[in-house]
């Protein structure tokens, strides 16, 4: 075909792809706020003082009065033991691999190559292990087994994220830390970590935020109760299975209770996401620029 | 517009963000000559030539003021398909980039956007343009294969063929043998200085003893500015301004 | 003096380094342990039944020892594949146009746009899935293409599972079409092509690989996804025959019965299995595709 008829078709094909374009990147906004819309409309009814300050009373199935302080305080628990669990884990290995080994460039890829698989592997597969683990070391259905569980689930989260920040740690500086005398461990402590505080931040925010959502890990291996835990070895309710188990009741005031579970825990991952990309931000305005 | 002259830029002034890269730019580039636009690393040249063909539409941040005549045609006031225009000039970046198919596909790139798809119609321009890199015979038997996988001296033959091949009038060459051998780089050199009689050639060097072997005519540019521009004897033997001269000893590099 | 604080910073240097190798080392380990622990649970049941008995039977019948994890394997199988089919596209797509034709405040306001949807829990999806998806597909998808549903069906449970992934693909897809060298696409400019055959000819050609992994490793991410999919999708043990049908994926398999586990004997042995499954498939996909990125980036 003719020239000018072949450029037509190609601008008239540009201009509708370019339609369609825009529909699927708006499309993915809107979907976002549908979301939020959604949790906000079903749980801002069910929020209240009680329900924030209390357990619920009369079992959490079928019990009409109480709120959901057994999982807000549940959830913090786990998601903050699990969170500095895997920060003492993971934070040197980190460093490890970007210092100590750092002319092992080979091993250290090897060791990030794992560790991405790791991270792909499902909750559920963790949840799973971990309640064979479970049952091998004797241990029930507790808080301290949910807290093993969840550690091992974010630990390849929290290791390659903060990997990622101390990547950009130029050689230069390791050298001049070293050849002042240091160590390179306390090179590590002393230097690297104080560089990339907020990226080590961020890093522990975005684990706290996978720890506390997640429910598959937890579901074999935290239990569900009514009440706080006031030890490792008693079973814990959290946020997820909050509303996983309460949505299915037939009586509004414990649907409510799930409602109010999801606005919470919606509410938590907002901070955090908002406030991590905020630090991230930051953290470019401020870092030395080598 | 003179006729012997193929590109006359005007008052043109280009900011990226808020920096000002070009400041002024009154540029005469004659027809069928090669005009080397001469300066230190990171004063505008790539810059300039990338708003030749307006390349510089692909940057939102980037935003030009002036007119820059071709054919009595202000390109950038040009509101036609800017496609059609930028096939009037061939682009050679600094490193070669093959397009991500066979030799033979791309070198007929130019021709297959154009429309014109049937292989018969095809062949005879491909051997053309490869015989005119000098590329032909150390390719022809291996057409099919992928681009990459030739030396870099080759791809910047191929990338040259390819450019040739779209009919260009003009050829515009970003520092293109900055990453070449010595023998390629000589090849390069030596195929502009045919290809001049039929294609106007505007090159962009910060090489002077390149600029000294192969210009007709010499642009100095100096952070964003054009300090001096001339015929290149003219330009070599008795340079008028002041950083010219310092250049030309060696000051700025 | 000196001496007392030598021998401290060299005794914590010690610890230190100790406890980094020894952390590393568990690390290591861990998928071994993963595998090996599910593996050793499923044993017991391998010992009595073949394992090609058990992936390939459609039989589930736990009370009478029957433990066909078939019907479970398709439905994985189903939901995956549709959420992919349909997030997939919307994913190119939306790379395609932020990196390469919106201005780039869009793509700053996107970011943090996709990475709360990656942040989102799955249960938050799930009650999303139920308030929102499973009465659409229930009062609009459904008479539209002639069928009576309640909702709760594989096309649910693949909708809420294609938002799920599409905020990991695209971040994935972005990164790797800015891994495309802006002059490999200038220079297709410069020989008179359209932006858009630009893209086509060059940047998704260039791409492709990174582009096949990206979709690998939404793949496995799906594959894997518990909480949602089991909320929205009906949890029949039944081989799915069509959109509208229910199904019941491995993951919500496991996460549904782990009540009963104890109580029937080989159960614990059969969803452990099923663990194992869903463990081997996910790391294969995401072996494959972490690879191929890896050799798209050394060649680029």
């Amino acid at each position: 075909m003719n020239r000018k008829n072949h450029t037509r078709l190609i601008k008239a094909e540009e201009k509708i792809f370019i339609g369609v374009m825009r529909m699927a990147t708006l499309g993915i906004a809107a979907v976002l706020m549908l979301i939020i819309v959604s949790i906000l409309v079903n749980g801002l009814p069910a929020l209240s003082w009680e329900m924030l300050s209390q357990t619920p009373k009369g079992g959490f199935y079928f019990g009409k009065e109480g709120g959901i302080l057994n999982a807000i305080v549940g959830s913090l628990y786990l998601a903050v033991g699990s969170t500095v669990m895997a920060l003492f884990i993971g934070l040197p290995v980190a460093l490890f691999m970007n210092i100590h080994l750092l002319n092992h460039q080979k091993l250290v890829n090897t060791i990030r190559f794992l560790l991405d698989l790791l991270w792909g592997v499902p909750s559920i597969v963790y949840g799973a292990f971990g309640f064979t683990l479970m049952v091998y070391m004797g241990i029930r259905t507790s808080l301290l087994a949910g807290i093993i569980t969840v550690t091992l689930f974010i630990i390849p989260i929290m290791v390659r994220s903060i990997d990622e920040v101390l990547k950009t740690v130029p050689r230069g500086l390791l050298e001049a830390s070293l050849s002042l005398g240091s160590t390179r461990s306390e090179t590590a402590f002393r230097v690297f970590v104080r560089q990339c505080s907020p990226g080590i931040v961020t890093a522990i925010l975005l684990s706290f935020g996978r720890a506390i959502g997640d429910a598959a890990a937890v579901l074999f291996t935290t239990g569900y109760t009514d009440y706080i835990p006031h030890s490792l070895s008693q079973p814990a309710a959290t946020l997820p299975l909050a509303i996983f188990f309460q949505l299915s009741s037939p009586i509004p005031e414990v649907k409510a209770r799930a409602y109010a579970s999801a606005l919470v825990l919606t509410i938590i991952i907002l901070i955090i996401s908002i406030s991590s990309r905020y630090l991230s931000r930051r953290f470019e305005k401020n870092k030395i620029k080598f | 517009m003179d006729s012997n002259t193929e590109i006359d830029i005007r008052n043109l002034n280009l900011h990226i963000g808020k920096q000002q890269i070009l400041k002024d730019i009154n540029i005469q580039i004659p027809k069928n000559k090669i005009t080397v636009i001469l300066g230190p690393s990171g004063c505008g040249k790539t810059t300039l030539l990338k708003t030749l063909n307006r390349l510089t539409d692909m940057y939102p941040d980037i935003k030009v003021v002036g007119e820059i005549f071709i054919d009595d045609i202000d390109i950038l006031s040009y509101k036609g398909d800017i496609t059609q225009l930028r096939q009037r000039m061939g682009l050679l970046s600094q490193r070669p980039y093959p397009l991500p198919m066979s030799i033979f596909k791309n070198v007929a790139y130019g021709l297959r956007i154009s429309g014109r798809k049937e292989k018969k119609f095809l062949t005879k321009p491909v051997e053309h343009f490869l015989r005119q890199a000098s590329l032909w015979e150390e390719v022809k038997d291996r057409l099919r294969d992928p681009a990459s996988g030739l030396s870099i001296g080759q791809q910047q033959r191929l990338c040259l063929a390819r450019g040739l091949a779209v009919d260009p009038k003009i050829i515009l060459a970003d520092e293109p043998t900055s990453a070449l051998d010595p023998v390629s780089s000589q090849a390069i050199e030596e195929k502009f200085l045919e290809l001049k009689d039929n294609y106007t050639i505007v090159m962009v060097t910060h090489v002077l003893r390149q600029a000294r072997r192969i210009a007709d005519h010499v642009v100095f540019m100096y952070l964003g500015e054009v300090v001096e521009q001339g015929p290149a004897k003219e330009f070599f033997e008795n340079p008028k301004e002041e950083r010219t001269k310092a250049y030309l000893k060696g000051a700025f590099n | 003096m000196r001496k007392y604080f030598k021998i401290k910073r060299g005794l914590r240097n010690t610890l230190n380094h100790n406890w980094m190798l020894l952390a590393l080392i568990v690390i290591m380990l861990l998928p071994i342990l993963l595998g090996l622990g599910l593996y050793i649970k499923s044993e017991v049941l391998l010992q009595k039944q073949s394992l090609w008995h058990v992936l390939f039977s459609s039989n589930w019948k736990p009370l009478a020892g029957e433990f066909g994890l078939l019907p479970f394997i398709l439905s994985s199988l189903w939901v995956t594949f549709l959420a992919v089919v349909l997030a997939a596209p919307i994913c190119l797509l939306t790379a395609i146009y932020l990196t390469q034709y919106s201005k780039k405040y869009l793509l700053r306001f996107m970011h943090p746009v996709i990475d709360i949807l990656a942040g989102i829990p799955s249960v938050i999806y799930g009650l999303w899935g139920i308030l929102i998806v499973v009465p659409f597909v229930s009062h609009y998808v459904a008479p539209l293409l002639g069928y009576q549903s309640s909702g709760f069906t594989v096309l649910a449970g693949a909708i809420v599972l294609a938002v799920m992934i599409i905020p990991f693909i695209l971040n994935i897809l972005i990164d790797v079409f800015h891994t495309v060298p802006d002059e490999l696409l200038e220079a297709s400019l410069s020989l008179g092509a359209t932006r858009w055959q630009t893209v086509k000819k060059v940047l998704l050609r260039k791409a492709y690989p990174g582009i096949i992994s990206a979709i690998g490793l939404g793949v496995s991410r799906a594959f894997g996804e518990t909480m949602a999919v089991l909320m929205v999708v009906g949890n029949v043990a039944h081989i799915p025959n069509g959109l509208f049908s229910p199904g019941y994926p491995l993951p919500a398999l496991i996460a549904n019965n782990y009540g009963e586990m104890l109580s029937i004997p080989l159960y614990d042995s059969a969803l452990m299995l099923a663990a194992l499954v869903l463990f081997v498939v996910v790391m294969l996909f995401n072996f494959g595709s972490r690879l191929a990125i890896i050799r798209l980036e050394k060649n680029m």
